[in-house]
This record gives structure tokens, sequence and C-alpha cells, in this order.
């Protein structure tokens, strides 16, 4: 259980964030300079707020009115940098043990052979990293903060871990793709602060947090699980709380939960059952809400069973169906928009 | 004509002898003041700043007469010094060790200060997260990654201190075997009639043990650089 809260003031930027995270993995989402990474540093120890509260597993790493600020090199928060930021004088297996050295108090949690064998980088540990692609950088790293025995990972940079790990991870988030692939919450911020705080299906089918999430296509999350397969046509049936989802290219196995992510734009209205037409997905659902844009088109948000979907339409078309909450409405999703880029594991 | 005679070498010896003192004791001071001066602010930072280059503007008989003020034995220094330590500087060949040090240490502490500001601190923060205290820091990243700077500073020191002759021979003399060190040696010859073809002989000596630091400091450089730039060793 990991639990933030830190204000600071860096030149013109104000940070003043608050959030709290459950294991597993969270994701911090937001523009480029919502705070994300100062955030990031403040919980690691290398940048100190001005006011606030850090506590981890029950322990306080920070606390501006008690005094406490616990350094660092003691907080046992693994850190992979974006750079990687490995030890050029070292060679991949010592930059891999340097943690070791300072953390064998605490035992060793997961063992080397281990982690060179979950990262594949078993052929590089005699070379310096100096000639090393960035990919390979990024495994190091995540190998080297591993193997210092963290309670909590902090990344720039995530890779399909979390299985493998036992280890709550808050990363900074660079594509919407990624939260829906692999967050179990999603911390949404903007100009220094926490705008929302919840699980990828619920904060992303928000209206009113477009403007915080910035230039990402609008779109709903939604949990599923493969009931069918029709080899024949490599269409997949996905069951949801609001009925079924047919999609392309899923890459998963019956039985097998899979989170889809339904852009907004690939999300039409009709005021009735649609007939003789080439989408396969027509959905009953109900209008929550409607938010016009600037511009000419509209974000409505829909009740499909327990599920919300968002659709993105032109003003004029809400004029025309007089769309408004409470109006009962078909929506329409072709299969062919669902496709291995929108949908991943849970 | 290039063998030289006992006394010459007992001088190639003695310069040798006390350019190697000079920098192993003045290295960790030199380290230190780099490190202060390349990461820390401090009220009077400027003013140690242009106390370790001093040396290098003053002229080296000024150096060598200040040296002979605090470090002689009835000096502020060198009286207690030799009162509770038994350590002598004036007139041996410590004292043209320690002349040689201070000549020396605005060049090195120079070459370690540019090579620490060159250092990406990210590293260091990264080495907290991992566990390193300050301590292991400096040890395991810092000192390490500023090793090309380190060699090329006492190596500099090093070939300087081989050349020292004005605070040196205003400090400590020119005793034979004692502080006579080449330099000294070579003005000796050329003070006495018929000295001239020793002095030449010395000259070229001289020549070829400064070419020799350079090319060794060069080598030493250039492979400690390759490491710091995380490539490996061959290829």
């Amino acid at each position: 259980m990991l639990r933030v809260s830190a204000a600071l003031r860096l030149g013109a930027f104000q940070l003043d964030a608050q959030f709290e995270a459950e294991g597993g993995v969270t994701a911090l989402f937001g523009r480029s300079g919502s705070g994300k990474t100062s955030l990031v540093n403040i919980i690691a120890g290398l940048l100190r707020p001005e006011r606030g509260r850090i506590e981890l597993d029950g322990q306080t790493l920070f606390d501006s009115e008690h005094g406490i600020d616990v350094p660092a090199e003691r907080r046992r928060i693994g850190y992979v940098f974006q750079e990687g930021r490995l030890f050029p004088h070292l060679t991949v297996r010592q930059n891999l043990l340097f943690g070791r050295w300072f953390n064998r108090a605490a035992g060793p949690r997961i063992e080397f052979e281990q982690v060179v064998q979950l990262l594949g980088i078993d052929h590089l540990l005699a070379r310096r990293p100096g000639a090393l692609s960035g990919g390979e950088k990024q495994r190091v790293a995540i190998g080297r903060a591993l193997l210092a025995g963290p309670r909590l990972l902090l990344m720039h940079y995530i890779e399909r871990l979390r299985d493998e790990l036992q280890i709550p991870i808050v990363y900074v988030s660079h594509s919407i793709e990624e939260v829906v692939r692999l967050a179990d919450t999603v911390v949404v911020m903007s100009d220094g602060a926490v705008r929302a705080t919840g699980a990828p299906q619920d904060v992303m089918g928000r209206l009113d947090l477009r403007p915080a999430t910035g230039r990402y296509e609008a779109g709903a999350v939604i949990e599923t699980r493969v009931l069918a397969y029709d080899e024949h046509d490599d269409v997949t049936t996905l069951g949801f709380e609001g009925g079924e989802l047919l999609a392309t290219n899923v890459d998963a196995l019956i039985g097998e939960p899979v989170r889809v992510r339904v852009r907004a734009r690939d999300v039409s209205l009709a005021l009735r059952a649609p007939e003789d037409v080439s989408i396969l997905n027509v959905l009953r659902g109900r209008v929550l809400e409607v938010r016009e844009g600037a511009e000419a088109a509209a974000d409505v948000r829909l009740a499909v069973g327990g599920a919300t979907l968002l659709a993105r339409v032109t003003r004029r078309s809400v004029e025309r169906l007089k769309l408004a909450p409470g109006l009962e409405i078909y929506a329409m999703v072709k299969a062919i928009s669902l496709d291995r880029h929108s949908t991943g594991f849970t | 004509m290039l063998v030289p005679t006992p006394e010459e070498l007992e001088a190639i010896r003695l310069s040798l002898k006390v350019a190697a003192l000079s920098v192993t004791a003045s290295l960790p001071i030199a380290v230190a003041a780099a490190w202060l001066l390349a990461r820390r602010e401090f009220p009077g930072k400027t003013l140690l700043d242009a106390f370790v280059h001093l040396p290098l503007v003053l002229p080296p008989v000024v150096v060598g007469y200040f040296l002979l003020l605090l470090f002689g034995r009835y000096g502020p220094i060198g009286g207690p010094l030799e009162r509770w330590f038994g350590v002598v500087f004036a007139f041996r060949w410590t004292g043209a060790a320690l002349a040689a040090a201070v000549m020396g240490f605005p060049l090195m502490v120079r070459a370690m200060r540019l090579s620490l500001e060159a250092i990406d601190v990210r590293l260091e923060a990264a080495a907290r997260t991992l566990g390193a205290g300050p301590l292991a820091v400096f040890f395991g990243v810092t000192l390490p990654l500023a090793m090309p700077g380190v060699i090329t500073g006492a190596m500099l020191s090093f070939a300087r201190g081989l050349g020292e002759f004005g605070a040196t021979i205003t400090f400590v003399s020119n005793i034979p075997g004692e502080t006579r060190t080449l330099p000294i040696a070579i003005y000796t010859y050329t003070q006495v009639p018929g000295g001239d073809p020793q002095a030449l002989r010395l000259s070229l000596i001289a020549v070829v043990l400064s070419l020799g630091a350079l090319f060794a400091s060069e080598v030493l450089a250039r492979r400690t650089q390759r490491r710091v730039r995380g490539l490996d060793a061959q290829g």
C-alpha cells in the first residue's frame, strides 16, 4: 500500500498531488509537464517536497510535519529510469549486482539467475553498457533494480513483467494503449495535480477528464472474457457486462480475460436497430451524458449494461437525433476496429 | 655520453622520489578540493578556488619563501610539527616533495574538477536508489568515473614536480644527495666552469623523463577514458 501526498513549487510549476495505490501496476498518466516524473522522483526520495507525507507498507518515508525524510538509499524503492542509467564503468554483471551489496541484510528476494533468465540478458553479462542497444539497456536496468530487492518499483518503461514479479509497480505512462494493457490503477494528472484515480475502465470512460488526459484518442475501456473464436473468419466473441462484442485478431484463448479499448470515433449511434449493415456489433444502451466540444465534435457517454462506452459524433448529429441523457439508443462498433492494438490481457 | 655519473644518477633518483611522494601525498587532498569545488556551494568557495590556484600565478620563489616561513623549524606549522611529531621539512628531501606538491596542486585540482563536473549526476542518483549511501556512491560511482581526470592530474603534477626549481631551492636549498634534484643539479653545473657537458646531458635526460611521463599518462588516460564511456576492452 502506497500513500502519497506531496506539494512542491518548481519555478512557475506547482505540484500538489495526492494518491493511493494498492499493489499491482499503477500508471501515472497525463500530458508531458503534468508532474508525473516529479512525483515519481519524490517517491524515490530524489526530490524533496516542501510539504507532504509518503507512506509505503505502513512505514513513513517522508513527513514534513514530523521532520521525517528517509534518504533514497534506505527506502528500498527500485527505480528504472527512462535512459537506463547503467554505470558505464561496470560490466552488465557488475551493474546487476551493484544493489546487492547494500541490501544484503534485506536478503535476496529474487535470484540472480532468475532475473537474468526472465530478462533474457544471459549473453550480455560480460559486456559493458556503452555498446548495448536501447532495449538491452532497459532490460539490464530492470534487472539491476530488481536485484536490489525493492518493495516498490518505479518505472519509466514497462514490459509485460507483472505476472512474474510480485512487486508493486508505479510507472509513468506514455501511451494509453499501455495503460489499457497493463495498469490496475490509473492516476490521471494535469498541471501538477491528480484529477482522478481508479481502474482504467472507470477512469477512461469519464468525459470530464478529457482535457486533462490530452491528445490521445478518446475511448472507453471494457473488461471482457473470450467466449468463442471462429477460425473460419478469424472473429473472436468477447463477453462483457453489457452483452457481447465481436473483435478481430485477438491474441487470447477461450476463457481468458481481455481488456478492450473502444475508441470513441469508432462508435456510431442510431435511434432504431439498424438492419442490413456491415457493422457486426450493435449494442443497446442509454445516453448518460453529452458533452459538446469547441469544434464540430461532441462526446457522448453511454451505459451499455454495466459497462460504459464513449461515442464521438458531430454536433450536427447530436441535434438531429436529439441526443440527451436518458435516451435509449443503439451503439454500433465495427468489429475490425477492435483488434490486437486495442486489446490486452489483464 | 648518455651514461650518467653516480652524482647525476643521485639527482635523477632523488627527483623521481620527490615527485612520487609529492603526488601520492597530495592526491587525496586534491580529490577532496576538486570535489568541493565541483559539487558543493558554500561561503568562501571563491576564496578556496583562488587559494588553490595561487601557486600557478605566484612567482615560485615567493611560494618557496612562504613555505620557509610556515614550515621552517621555527615557523608556525614547522615548529609544532617537529616538536610533536618529529617531522621536519626544512632542508630535507621531504621539504622538496612538499614544494613540488604545492606547485603541482592547482594542475591536479583543475584536471580532477573538470572530470568531476563532466560526470552525469543522474548516475549517482541511480546508485542511491540501489541502496548506496554517500560514501558508497563516491567510491563506487563518482571516483571511478572521474578516473581519467585523476590520472591526468596526477601525471601533470608528477611532471611539474620533476621540474620544480624555484620554490624548492628557496625552501630547502641545494644540498647534494638531499635536496639537489635534477633541475637544481643542472643549474649547479651551469654555475661551475666546465660543467656545460654535464648540464647538457642532464637536460637531455630531463627531456626523456618528461616525454616518458607524458606518454605514459596519455596511454593510461585513453584506456580509462574507454572504460568510463562504457566500451568493451576490445573492439
